[in-house]
């Protein structure tokens, strides 16, 4: 069974996870692509029109008009859009899975804890940030096989890819993800940092996690763990690799004191599809590539439990 | 700003925790501060290297808290203004709100030279606190004058009462500093200052330039203390600057005294500011002076000369923030080939 969907926010975001649906996904119908703006003034609604797909131009009354075609939407706009979206959707029986930083629903990485939170009755759902989409998984999958009492993750992103959104609320990246790394990682605390790099060409999405664990921990148990979960991640963000395989820092490698830990850094590189965004905005893609895979998955729950039908598919 | 022509920022406490790998206790900086108010500094900075919330895994964690360190440091200033720095990507505006509180008096926001829209959030929270703000363009070097102009009327038009020409690499000779800071002090209604590195031994010539060029603010450290080779050597640069005829606040004899009767006693032969070869490379290959001390870590973890991690580095165009590409530099350079090297490091439980 496949599941009716509406992108609302016609961005760069939007956009590109449009043509992620229509590219392939098999459980996702993409019904219409909802903006605030006339299609000749919105490149995203003319993308739209140009691939068949129907558009709303009336923003959140548009998604009232055309409520009956689809029972998922997919948010793009902004956080403060979204915290004035998100009751509608609730009032229409509308599942959001929501891209922005907003964070009305849990946090959620689709590789972590997503059949937890959908089974756990949400009908919104936060993708927390790009670089915790990227990061979160890491610091769970050293997690379930010893004890995380830290960690940090670094960010880095090509400025070209930093849009005016990140920009100016570049403080609610670090304080997300930080939280994202405790409340789904499963750290104790959790650090995050970002830099944006200007260099020409443009570098890839690169980030760094550091995990602090027992320096009896079993390393080997770890580096098997993080493997697994690439491969996982690999599922539904194709560019995602694992470039250094947890590797451990003990007393002498730092300029502080340890205590009886060690520290294991893993470094992930992340190549965009190149779909709508340019390859080196794997920071935008996998926030994309996340979403597309929380649906998914929302869409096996549905077929599971087959307690939400009406859906009419097409 | 001060009456005399110059204002003079001693960062000892701040850019020099990067030499002391962040360890300096807060009865430490407490010494400090109390020396530097006693001399009459202008302005002292306090905070981690990499500014308040860059106590790290990444940068290093420090010796205590920001809190912990305020607490020390603020009671021990009279005239002398409390400035910190915050790093927006590293620090959040939470962080500028508690040395606010706590009772800082000016807070310096810094980002790489082509990033300045990053620090709108921040300059606009410090500037409806009623607190003067600074705009820190690091790694200037990277930027010709036009572009470090355009993004230094950002941080103009978002409340800065001042902008830096930072070079934070050490890697700017002075035609380069007069082309930089001439521009912005014609162009902008607000002061412009110049923060050097000494990594090509011009740390204090720069500074003069800078000065020469129109900077009314400017850094140093005592005995140079800073990341690299270290910054401009505040002692010897007020000596220069007397001896240039310009008017300054602090007292000379006793920073000079503040140097060597406070600080060098806190220092071992390891963190002596020394101009040496690796710190030479950071200005010739032009990367962020904070990365040295990791860079030698990871030099000795993998087998590998610190002088190749660096210009790999510089080749990258790293920029600062981004110390953990260094383990990866340096893993890549260990393992050239067979990557038997690489393994040395990892038999450490």
């Amino acid at each position: 069974m496949t599941v009716s969907a509406a992108i609302v926010g016609p961005g760069n975001i939007g956009t590109d996870l449009m043509y992620k649906i229509l590219d392939r996904s098999e459980a996702i119908e993409l019904e219409r692509m909802i903006g605030i703006f006339p299609v000749e003034e919105s490149d995203g609604l003319q993308a739209a029109v140009d691939e068949g797909i129907d558009v709303g131009t009336e923003g959140i009354d548009s998604v009232r008009e055309y409520q009956d075609e689809f029972d998922l939407v997919f948010e793009a706009t902004s956080a403060y859009v979204h915290e004035e979206n998100a009751p509608v959707y609730d009032e229409l029986d509308l599942f959001a899975v929501d891209l922005t930083p907003a964070a009305v629903g849990p946090y959620t990485v689709p590789v972590v804890n997503l059949d937890e939170v959908v089974s756990g009755g949400h009908t919104n759902i936060n993708m927390v940030t790009c670089g915790g989409q990227a990061t979160i998984p890491i610091v769970h999958a050293v997690d379930r096989i010893t004890d995380v009492s830290y960690a940090e993750m670094t960010s880095h992103i090509a400025s070209k890819s930093a849009g005016p959104g990140t920009r100016q609320n570049i403080d609610s990246f670090t304080q997300t993800t930080a939280a994202g790394l405790e409340e789904v990682g499963g750290a104790d605390e959790g650090k995050a940092i970002i830099t944006l790099n200007p260099a020409e060409p443009p570098i890839m999405m690169r980030n760094t996690v550091y995990t602090m664990v027992d320096q009896e921990s079993d390393v080997e148990a770890v580096r098997d763990s993080v493997s697994e979960i690439e491969e996982e991640i690999q599922t539904y963000v194709p560019g995602y690799e694992v470039t250094l395989e947890p590797e451990v820092k003990g007393q002498e490698d730092v300029g502080f004191d340890l205590g009886d830990e060690i520290i294991l850094t893993t470094m992930i590189e992340v190549e965009g599809e190149g779909q709508y965004l340019p390859p080196y905005a794997g920071n935008l893609d996998i926030m994309t590539s996340a979403a597309l895979g929380a649906a998914e998955r929302v869409a096996d729950h549905w077929d599971e439990v087959r307690a939400v039908g009406g859906a009419t598919d097409d | 700003m001060t009456d005399a022509d110059l204002r003079i920022v001693d960062m000892t406490i701040r850019d020099g925790m990067h030499a002391v790998d962040h360890q300096f206790t807060p009865d430490q900086m407490a010494e400090i501060a109390r020396a530097l108010d006693e001399a009459n500094m202008d302005v002292v900075e306090m905070s981690h290297g990499d500014g308040l919330g860059g106590s790290s895994i990444n940068y290093g964690f420090a010796g205590a808290s920001d809190e912990e360190y305020l607490d020390a440091v603020v009671p021990e200033l009279t005239d002398t203004e409390l400035s910190v720095l915050l790093l927006p990507g590293i620090g959040t505006v939470e962080e500028i709100d508690m040395a606010l509180d706590k009772g800082a008096d000016m807070v310096r926001l810094a980002t790489h030279v082509t990033e300045a829209d990053v620090s709108q959030e921040h300059f606009e929270y410090v500037t409806e606190r009623g607190v003067e703000a600074n705009g820190l363009l690091m790694l200037s070097h990277m930027a010709e004058p036009e572009t470090v102009l355009e993004q230094a009327k950002l941080m103009e038009e978002y409340g800065a009462d001042a902008v830096y020409v930072m070079d934070s690499a050490g890697a700017l000779l002075p035609d380069g500093v007069r082309d930089r800071v001439g521009l912005l002090a014609d162009e902008l209604d607000i002061e412009v200052g110049f923060h050097a590195h000494n990594n090509l031994g011009l740390g204090i010539g720069n500074t003069l330039a800078g000065i020469e060029a129109g900077a009314t603010t400017v850094d140093g450290c005592l005995r140079g203390l800073g990341a690299g080779s270290g910054n401009a050597q505040i002692e010897v640069l007020l000596g220069v600057l007397k001896k240039a005829g310009y008017d300054v606040n602090p007292d000379f004899f006793g920073v000079m005294d503040a140097a060597e009767d406070v600080l060098v006693p806190m220092l071992t032969e390891d963190t002596m500011p020394k101009l040496d070869n690796d710190s030479l490379i950071l200005g010739y290959a032009g990367v962020y002076s904070s990365f040295l001390r990791h860079t030698r870590r990871a030099a000795d973890q993998y087998g590998v000369d610190p002088r190749e991690i660096l210009i790999e580095l510089g080749e990258m165009e790293v920029v600062g923030g981004q110390e953990d590409l260094i383990t990866d530099v340096a893993k890549r350079l260990g393992g050239q080939g067979a990557g038997g090297t690489a393994e040395a490091g990892s038999d450490d439980d």
